[in-house]
């Protein structure tokens, strides 16, 4: 019988093992159940985990990719540091992206790229209302975040699917579900490199990633807000003690993680897609939350796993192409991965002890 | 008229069932937000069973051992190894959605046989009434036995007060000599065999056939089902039938064109799920003793 | 070991091991107890009578060592195991469950298949018996702690024990309710029945005990006859040095100067297991120190919110500070006026135990680093600026850390209490406010904690002290009232009022006391 026995000391190294320990423990248990259901695991393998480093813009592509998932798991990060449990970043950043949207197309003739900026502010407003509704829910109906926050992330992919079906279609979209497409100061461009042209979908909402992190960490680790989130998130009547309101906490943490998903759409929209369409996100909000995890809940780790997790994303997607497995196989790795880091955190503060069973219980 | 309560009851009878094994897990104190996770697994299980041996009863019982496979790796993880238990189901859902799609891919665009009403001799000729109550499928009769089962089974049955006392306060559970995490498992895995069968069901009477997610969020709503119904087994019913009402109320708006857009009138049930819990909670934070005391805290054992 | 006596042996346990991790808890541990004896187990906090007695019930299995019980060696692997050999016990913190029944309790604790209406029956009997009443209908969280003590000791007698364990019984209990307690159980001894007693307090076991073993870090030093000891030898053996006595200054500095003043106070339950405060008033004056004791549960909790700021008051002037308002002001304005709170919860309320001490001092010491001028700093005030402040508490406090800067849950007990009272008292509050300060504390951490509330309230300082600890009211009190159901009874001189009548008072019973005269 096994049994877990107290760390007298939390082991630092673990921080890291913990989460390489994870990914081995997870391709392996993947590779276990694609043996099962008859697919090639070698090969598998190769397409899921190799194949999206095989050429230089395919590296580049998992940077695109990566780019959603960190911005997203960066808001989550600060929810989850301070025990908010908002699962509906995939809604938050369909709203973003769609009041953004909305007011790139209410100016069709914009140039300047100064458009961005208001476009971004309008993304991160859109994504902070949607959460908004969780979060006053919450902090004045003590209404459980989970569910609601879940349940608008199906209201919002409902709602965009009306607007692009209905209000915003283009006319001349021969009956497609499609907006006009975004005006050119709405648009985020490619980064041209000098002597090689584009790196894949390489764009500069990766200038936004890089601003990002580092303001993070200096948010979490330097000053009074991180320092209130994280007493929150460990002991909610300390921060009562030191006179933080686990209100205005629990507010500012959904509004920062939705306005962060929200930015994260417009982002997408305007590098990717350039006009509005019913399905803008993949998944994003609900892969960020693994992302969110395997970062250890730390800007920096986040950084890491948002991009191992988009490699993965694209090798799945290598995998559907050419071997025809269904792309939501990427689901069963964050699943088992998920799993994994849960069960390092737990080995973190205890260890494990094996013990003869000497005894049966009886009901 | 009789036709849309019979689809009515028809669209509740997931929600029901999902939500009473969900009940029994949260009474031992276990937060399982994989339930949508675990009612795909069922989904999945019963369209490849019944694919295969051709018969719709086979179906139920591959859901519920679908569903029950789910909540053991849901156990492991949770009660073993004590990971958090609201990133575990959430987990646990992530991985069904990837699972099932993957073992669901070749089944796509094959149909199977629906699960055969079974009328009870003379009460099922009774006018409307005996065709509603009388007339049903074998799931349908199993998940009013199983909700009158459990009622009792909390209320009067020793098991079932030990059950609650798990979830009331483990640490005295464990003290009194009972073994809390054995129990959890236990609970678990009735609540996953619960949510299996409610996701099979869904396959076997409303649509035929195999599609990516296609439990729509039931889970979710299920799971809110519980809130809603403040742990109390009998008022499951009464919710399910409200969500099952409303489901069929907007695809009834759909088919008959009212003037407001499908996706508004799809947006309904959850719509629906957030008043109802906003509506609830807020009598739930003044009166919390209804909510199992243990509900979401790992069992680290004694010292 | 005596078995001179020639009666019969019922427990005896030989060389019991058992250790958490690197912490030692029990180490060949020889204990046994006689037929009918009420064998006492004394020791410090930490010293291992709990995880000893854990053994014997078989929550706990011991890493080695032997227990035979009637002669007969048994290895209890569970409680349902300890209870089939007739062992009975009564846990300290309870084991009962709140969303049950009294008769849901009893039944699930039983072995025998039995049905619930049964058990009802058997309730009533008993408690007629054994003068132990309680409404089998009622559910547990609506019962006192004693009635709440009274369903445990009814749950064992259910079973006809031959050994009954009680762990720490009275610190729940009001004086009154431990003489009955006592009562019942040299009823129990008398009939038979063996009593495994534990508690750190030397009275009782002198009063109630026929042997005695003492604990002292895991190991048994000593097995002695109750009845011919004192308290004094009995305290010096478990401690193990001479004990200090507190430096008490006779000549007080006491003033007739308000300190701090609660008017009329009411306050709502906000959940359902809370208690609600009703029309309380209390003063206390600089120099002296304020005595509240209550069982817990009675609205301590709810109190030290109200006065700590953590809640605010539905009107400021139910509140004063030198006689000025300060009701709606909220724990860190109450902080920068000089009043400071010590709650009874150490870790996770007065600490977060995963922080470092530094982080923990920044806790209540933020808003003093807040105003510079300069932006930038105010903006980066992170946990870094009170490193100093946090050397010096462990300094001026004789905190004693495994490392620099350790975690707030690698300290012990009594060293992180001593760390919390330093960072209270390093703002050189003019009020200070303890709930529980010694509680589950060692002797010496105890009575470094209480000679530092001494010297406050003799350096001019006004002092409020919640307690459950009776004899630690009584001995720095200088004032005393007593909280019952959210009431707050009217304020007693130390001099003016009996161990006997703050018991009455505790349990809710009114009595017969020329009222204080009014000090102006």
């Amino acid at each position: 019988m096994i049994t877990f026995v107290p760390r007298e000391k939390i082991s630092k190294n673990w921080i890291f093992i913990a989460p390489i320990l994870s990914i081995v423990f997870t391709i392996f248990f993947g590779l276990l159940i694609f043996t099962f259901l008859g697919y090639n695991p070698i090969e598998t393998l190769y397409q899921i985990f190799v194949s999206p480093f095989s050429r230089i813009d395919r590296i580049s592509d998992i940077l695109v990719k990566a780019c959603p998932l960190i911005i997203i798991g960066t808001g989550l990060m600060l929810c989850f540091k301070s025990n908010v449990w908002n699962i509906g970043a995939e809604g938050q950043f369909i709203m973003g992206a769609l009041l953004a949207g909305f007011i790139a197309l209410s100016f069709p003739n914009i140039e300047t790229k100064f458009f961005l900026l208001i476009t971004l502010i309008t993304g991160f407003i859109g994504g902070a209302l949607w959460a908004f509704i969780p979060a006053i829910l919450k902090t004045k109906l003590n209404v459980n975040e989970i569910l609601v926050s879940l349940m608008l992330v199906y209201v919002a992919m409902l709602f965009i699917d009306f607007i692009v079906r209905g209000p915003l279609r283009d006319p001349m979209s021969f009956g497609f579900p499609l907006s006009k497409p975004y005006p050119e100061g709405a648009l985020i461009n490619k980064i041209p490199f000098p002597g090689i042209g584009f790196l894949g979908q390489l764009h500069y909402g990766i200038l936004f990633v890089v601003l990002l992190i580092p303001v993070a960490w200096i948010f979490v680790n330097k000053t009074l807000g991180g320092f209130k989130i994280n007493v929150l998130g460990s002991a909610p009547q300390a921060a009562k003690f030191a006179g933080f309101s686990q209100n205005s906490i629990t507010l500012t943490v959904l509004l920062l993680s939705g306005g962060l998903a929200g930015v994260a759409g417009v982002i997408e929209v305007s590098a990717n897609i350039g006009q509005l369409q019913p399905e803008v996100s993949f998944g994003y909000g609900f892969t960020a939350i693994i992302v969110a995890f395997l970062g250890r809940l730390n800007p920096l780790g986040i950084l890491f796993a948002g991009i191992i997790i988009a490699t993965v994303k694209l090798g799945a997607d290598n995998a559907q192409m050419t071997m025809g497995i269904p792309k939501v196989v990427t689901g069963l790795f964050e699943g088992i991965l998920l799993f994994f880091l849960l069960t390092g955190e737990t080995l973190q503060k205890y260890k494990i002890k094996w013990s003869e069973r000497k005894y049966k219980w009886k009901l | 008229m009789e036709a849309l309560i019979l689809t009515i009851i028809a669209t509740s009878i997931p929600l029901l069932l999902a939500a009473t094994g969900e009940l029994i897990a949260e009474k031992s104190g276990v937060l399982n937000l994989g339930v949508e996770g675990m009612m795909l697994s069922g989904a999945v299980g019963a369209l490849g069973t019944v694919l295969w041996l051709e018969n719709p009863y086979y179906g139920i019982v591959a859901g519920a051992l679908s569903g029950m496979l789910m909540a053991s790796i849901f156990s492991i993880f949770t009660i073993n190894f004590m990971t958090n238990q609201v990133a575990t189901g959430l987990g646990l859902t992530i991985f069904a959605t990837g699972l099932t799609g993957l073992a669901g891919a070749p089944l796509v665009g094959k149909t199977i046989p629906s699960l055969p009403k079974i009328e009870i001799f003379l009460l099922s000729d009774i006018p409307i009434f005996g065709s509603i109550l009388f007339k049903q499928d074998f799931v349908a009769y199993l998940s009013i036995a199983i909700i009158i089962f459990i009622s009792f089974f909390l209320k009067y049955s020793k098991s079932g007060i030990i059950l609650r006392a798990v979830g009331d306060d483990h640490q005295s559970a464990h003290s009194v000599g009972y073994p809390v995490k054995k129990i959890r498992w236990y609970a678990t895995c009735f609540g996953g065999m619960c949510a299996g069968i409610g996701g099979a069901y869904i396959p076997l009477v409303l649509t035929p056939h195999w599609s990516e997610g296609m439990t729509a969020g039931r889970g979710w709503i299920a799971l809110a089902l519980v809130v809603f119904a403040s742990w109390i087994p009998w008022r499951i019913i009464v919710g399910a039938l409200i969500f099952g009402g409303i489901t069929i109320a907007q695809l009834v708006g759909q088919a008959r064109g009212w003037p407001i857009p499908s996706q508004l009138l799809s947006m309904m049930p959850y719509i629906a799920t957030i008043i109802a819990l906003t509506m609830i909670s807020g009598r739930l934070s003044k009166n919390n003793s209804v909510v199992p005391s243990s509900l979401g805290r790992p069992f680290f054992g004694s010292q | 070991m005596d078995q001179g006596n020639g009666s019969e042996i019922l427990l005896k346990a030989t060389k019991i091991n058992k250790s958490f991790g690197n912490f030692i808890a029990n180490k060949d541990i020889d204990i046994s107890i006689t037929k009918g004896q009420i064998h006492a187990l004394l020791g410090e906090n930490g010293a291992g009578k709990s995880t000893l007695v854990k053994i014997f019930y078989g929550v706990l299995q011991p890493d080695s060592g032997s227990i035979e019980i009637n002669n007969h060696k048994m290895v209890i692997t569970s409680p349902n195991i300890a209870r089939k050999n007739g062992i009975g016990m009564v846990f300290q913190h309870f084991s009962l469950f709140p969303a049950l029944t009294v008769a849901e309790n009893i039944l699930i604790a039983l072995d025998n298949k039995i049905k619930l209406n049964k058990v009802v029956d058997q309730i009533t009997n008993l408690s007629k018996e054994w003068e132990l009443f309680v409404d089998p209908f009622k559910l547990v969280s609506e019962l006192s702690v004693g009635e709440k003590q009274r369903v445990e000791i009814i749950r064992c007698l259910m079973q006809n024990p031959n050994l009954l364990i009680m762990d720490e019984p009275t610190s729940v209990l009001t004086p009154q309710e431990i003489i009955n307690l006592f009562r019942i159980l040299k009823r129990l001894a008398s009939s038979g029945c063996s009593i495994l007693y534990i508690s750190h307090k030397l009275e009782e076991i002198i009063e109630l005990a026929d042997e005695v073993t003492i604990l002292k870090s895991g190991k048994s030093i000593a097995t002695i006859d109750a009845k011919k000891t004192t308290t004094k030898f009995l305290a010096e053996t478990m401690v193990g040095k001479k004990i200090t006595e507190l430096r008490k200054n006779i000549k007080k500095r006491s003033t007739t100067n308000i300190a701090f003043e609660l008017k009329n106070l009411n306050k709502q339950k906000d959940h359902e297991f809370g208690i609600s405060l009703k029309n309380i008033n209390l003063q206390v004056n600089y120099g002296e120190i304020l005595g509240v004791a209550g069982i817990a549960g009675n609205g301590q909790v709810e109190l030290m919110e109200i006065l700590s700021g953590e809640i605010n008051c539905e009107y400021n002037n139910q509140i004063l500070l030198d006689n000025s308002p300060i009701g709606k002001t909220n724990i860190n304005e109450r902080r920068k006026l000089g009043i400071e709170t010590v709650p009874e919860e150490r870790t996770f309320h007065a600490t977060v135990p995963n922080l470092t001490l530094n982080e923990n001092t920044f806790l209540t010491y933020f808003f003093k680093y807040n105003n510079t001028k300069s932006w930038i700093s105010n903006l980066l005030n992170n946990p870094q600026n009170s490193l100093d402040e946090c050397e010096k508490i462990i300094k001026t406090n004789d905190v004693r850390c495994p490392e620099t800067n350790p975690l707030a849950s690698q300290l012990s007990g009594g060293n992180l209490q001593k760390f919390i009272l330093g960072r209270s008292l390093a703002n050189k509050p003019k009020v200070a406010i303890f709930s529980q300060p010694t509680w589950g504390v060692d002797i010496g951490a105890a009575t470094t904690i209480r000679q530092k509330l001494l010297d406050l309230s003799q350096s001019g300082k006004a002092v409020i002290l919640i307690s459950q600890d009776l004899e630690e009211i009584f001995e720095l009190s200088d004032k005393i009232a007593v909280i019952n159901q959210g009431v707050l009874s009217q304020i007693f001189r130390v001099n003016d009022i009996t161990a006997a009548d703050v018991g009455l008072l505790m349990g809710g019973k009114s009595i017969k006391k020329k009222k204080m005269e009014t000090v102006k």
